[in-house]
């Protein structure tokens, strides 16, 4: 049982949580993953760390309500408790100076995106953050990057705030600037797909986070398992970073809507 | 005393002199074997209630008369937790069951759920003197060990095993299945401080997310760890060595010795074509989200996928719980699909008997090697290659050869692949130091347990690759046995 100590709506469809949880928030690293279960009935998800704090032993999630269970998680309120949490799952983020690195976040993404642009650069790497969302109304987290980066890139589908387009025209005005290193990103699938389709072409090293389908979230279960460069890989062991050019998004794309026509109703 | 000296010590108690008397062996050796009464199959394969229902007493006792308490039983060298067999049967035969169980439970940390699931063909029975001399078949030890354990269950009487005075000596323990929670009942009564860590949300192991309510229920199960907690060992959910604490941050926190019993965790496929298409997963995944996820019951959120026509891939015990699942979720045709033939199977005979009286299918002699989805990505059919047998291999069974161009398809919405499993790389990984084979097991001394790093032992499928309950329990004891001497050594 881990106690929620503080709720915030960043938007009406996405909630941070801070929640008590003292030995994963001295563990965890950027890149890392808790799996959480809300309810004795509860199914487990996957969800990648956002912050933590060591001194008040917390960690930070961010979520978006999708499917039944986010509903359920983002439905708590402060002082309340996530049933179980378990983690730091995954492998950390690789950091060191690239150089030139493009963080690239849609949606959720964004969350998780936070602390490896942290790490990025103060590993010394020129980081510039490109965020989108659909609207004004969706950015999220746009100060605390502009703390972290040097530079912050905001693309709207509707163009309601900072450029109009998609997050691969954000990528591609820096491309066409200036020399790239390496990119990062964390989205949803169909995006990361593209991201990694336009740096592919530009022949620069690109790295997605990727959230799929799991159960145990140790490697047991096999739920996760993704194509990596024509090898079946599992995200929650052998990721949750792979390298973006060599993963087939078709196939994780598919697998992602494994349960949608059981998907039980809350 | 030796072993030797105490069973013989044991047996020769006045009560059990006058029982042995009370018969001639003749007598006992023309009694058949009493056979455990099972629920309608029909019946049975549409719900999750427990197959087989146990002996009456007047059938316990029955079969415990058939027991001639032989003075070296060999039994018990079948036995890898060194159950005193024949005690706990000759109590049976006078009546005095809850002292059965108390004998069990000396030895035997789940005494309930080795009486269910342990292969007793393979182990005791195989020893037991009508097997070896006589050629009848064995005393029912399995059925005798699990009427024992469910009488005192169900008396409410459960009788709590000596604990030694605490010597105050902190001890982890990886992983609560079978090898873990063996440990944890042999070093508790010894007198450490032992907390068992789980990384998941519930206790057990693979008695929870792996063997099915049917042949295991979960209530069973729960007792069981109950007793364990009684006797002092404390239980940690949700927490991961290696990963939520560290090797170093186990030391810092005071525990001198580490039982690393964390499983064999990674489901293995077969790297054909199509394997991951959607309706393609492990017998892990589909099992954990049954039988630990309850995913069948509408009130729970996890999905699981019901599949109509649903073919399981693979001949062992973990196939057969899986294929005997999906027929209760409503498959109209559950098949086993085996590369080799029936005889070969590693399941358990009873296993396959009670699957083939539940309308499960056995297409033996066939490989898949291709699995071919719809336009959404969905497996709707599977190619299989038909096989022959050849030569032995080094396993001693006869190796399946593929009939060169004999290749049938066979139309499925699901398919199970049960084809055995690696161990978890998550301590090998975080423990520096430790020494693996080049599968990732742990390398232990086979006499201790004891992995390259000292204080460090290990058991279960994580040092053995993919065992049974009874075998890793058996890892358990020897462990504790090795980690005390070794403890009280320093």
């Amino acid at each position: 049982m881990n106690k929620i100590v503080s709720k915030e709506h960043f938007s009406e469809n996405v909630i941070k949580l801070e929640v008590e949880a003292p030995l994963i928030a001295r563990a965890r690293k950027a890149g890392h993953f808790v799996m959480v279960k809300v309810g004795k009935t509860g199914e487990r998800i996957p969800l990648t760390i956002a912050a933590a704090d060591t001194v008040k032993g917390t960690i930070t999630l961010v979520i978006q309500t999708v499917g039944g269970s986010s509903k359920k998680l983002c439905a708590l309120n402060e002082g309340d408790y996530i049933t179980d949490l378990v983690g730091p799952l995954g492998e950390a983020t690789h950091i060191e100076n690239f150089g030139t690195v493009v963080c690239a976040g849609g949606g959720v993404g964004v969350a998780p995106l936070l602390p490896i642009v942290e790490a990025l650069h103060k590993a010394g790497n020129r980081v510039i953050v490109v965020l989108a969302a659909r609207s004004k109304d969706l950015v999220i987290l746009e100060n605390q990057m502009k703390a972290n980066a040097d530079e912050v890139i905001v693309m709207t589908d509707d163009g309601t705030y900072g450029t109009k387009g998609l997050v691969t025209n954000g990528v591609e005005s820096v491309i066409n600037r200036e020399k790239v290193d390496m990119c990062v990103t964390i989205g949803p699938a169909i995006m990361m797909k593209f991201v990694s389709l336009l740096t592919k072409k530009y022949e620069i090293p690109t790295v997605a986070s990727l959230n799929t389908i799991m159960v145990d979230g140790t490697g047991m279960c096999g739920a996760c398992r993704i194509t990596v460069g024509g090898k079946t890989k599992f995200v929650c062991v052998d990721g949750p970073e792979f390298d973006a050019h060599q993963v087939d998004f078709d196939e994780m794309i598919l697998r992602l809507g494994a349960y949608k026509e059981i998907e039980k109703k809350d | 005393m030796t072993k030797e000296e105490q069973i013989a010590a044991l047996r020769s108690e006045p009560w059990r002199e006058t029982l042995r008397k009370s018969m001639k062996n003749k007598e006992r050796t023309d009694i058949p074997r009493v056979h455990m009464n099972e629920l309608d199959a029909t019946y049975r394969s549409h719900n999750k209630e427990e197959v087989n229902t146990g002996l009456t007493a007047e059938q316990a006792q029955q079969e415990a008369k058939r027991c001639l308490d032989c003075p070296n039983p060999t039994c018990m060298e079948g036995c890898p937790v060194s159950i005193n067999i024949p005690t706990f049967i000759k109590n049976i035969e006078r009546g005095e069951f809850l002292e059965a169980a108390r004998t069990l439970k000396e030895t035997s940390a789940l005494p309930a759920v080795c009486g269910r699931v342990c292969p007793q063909e393979k182990q005791c029975e195989s020893r037991c003197i009508y097997t070896l001399k006589l050629k009848k078949e064995a005393v029912g030890i399995g059925n005798l060990e699990r009427f024992a354990a469910d009488f005192e269950r169900e008396s409410g009487n459960i009788s709590v095993p000596e604990v030694a005075a605490s010597n105050g000596i902190k001890i982890a323990v990886v992983g609560s299945g079978p090898a873990g929670l063996s440990f944890a009942g042999d070093m508790v009564k010894r007198g450490y401080d032992v907390t068992v860590f789980e990384a998941l949300h519930e206790i057990g192991g693979v008695l929870k997310y792996g063997i099915p309510e049917f042949r295991l229920p979960n209530h069973i199960v729960d007792v069981e760890i109950e007793a364990l907690r009684l006797m002092g060992v404390k239980f940690v959910l949700n927490c991961i060595i290696g990963k939520t604490i560290s090797y170093e941050d186990m030391h810092t926190d005071g525990y001198k010795g580490i039982f690393a019993a964390s499983g064999a965790g990674l489901p293995n496929f077969m790297d054909i074509p199509g394997e991951n298409l959607i309706g393609v997963m492990s017998s892990n995944e589909y099992l954990t989200r049954v039988n630990l996820m309850d995913a069948a019951n509408p009130e729970t959120d996890t999905p699981v996928l019901q599949g109509k026509n649903v073919a399981v891939i693979g001949g062992g015990n973990t196939a057969m719980d899986s294929v005997r699942t999906a027929r209760r979720l409503g498959a109209e045709r559950a098949i086993i699909v085996y590369r080799r033939s029936e005889e070969e199977m590693p399941a358990r005979l009873e296993e396959v008997k009670h699957a083939k009286e539940e309308g499960i299918e056995f297409l033996t002699l066939h490989n898949p090697i291709e699995y071919i989805g719809n336009e959404r990505g969905r497996v709707v059919q599977m190619k299989l290659q038909k096989m022959e047998l050849g030569e032995a291999d080094a396993s001693g069974r006869r190796r399946p050869i593929a009939i060169e161009g004999a290749i049938e398809t066979l139309d499925i919405d699901e398919v199970i692949v049960s084809v055995g499993v690696s161990p978890n790389p998550l301590i090998p990984r975080a423990f520096q130091g430790l020494e693996v084979t080049r599968w990732g097991t742990i390398i232990v001394n086979e006499e201790s347990m004891q992995s390259a790093l000292p204080d460090v032992f290990a058991g279960g499928d994580i040092v053995r690759g993919g065992a049974t309950v009874i075998l890793a329990m058996g890892d358990g004891r020897k462990a504790a046995a090795a980690m005390n001497d070794y403890l009280q050594s320093k």
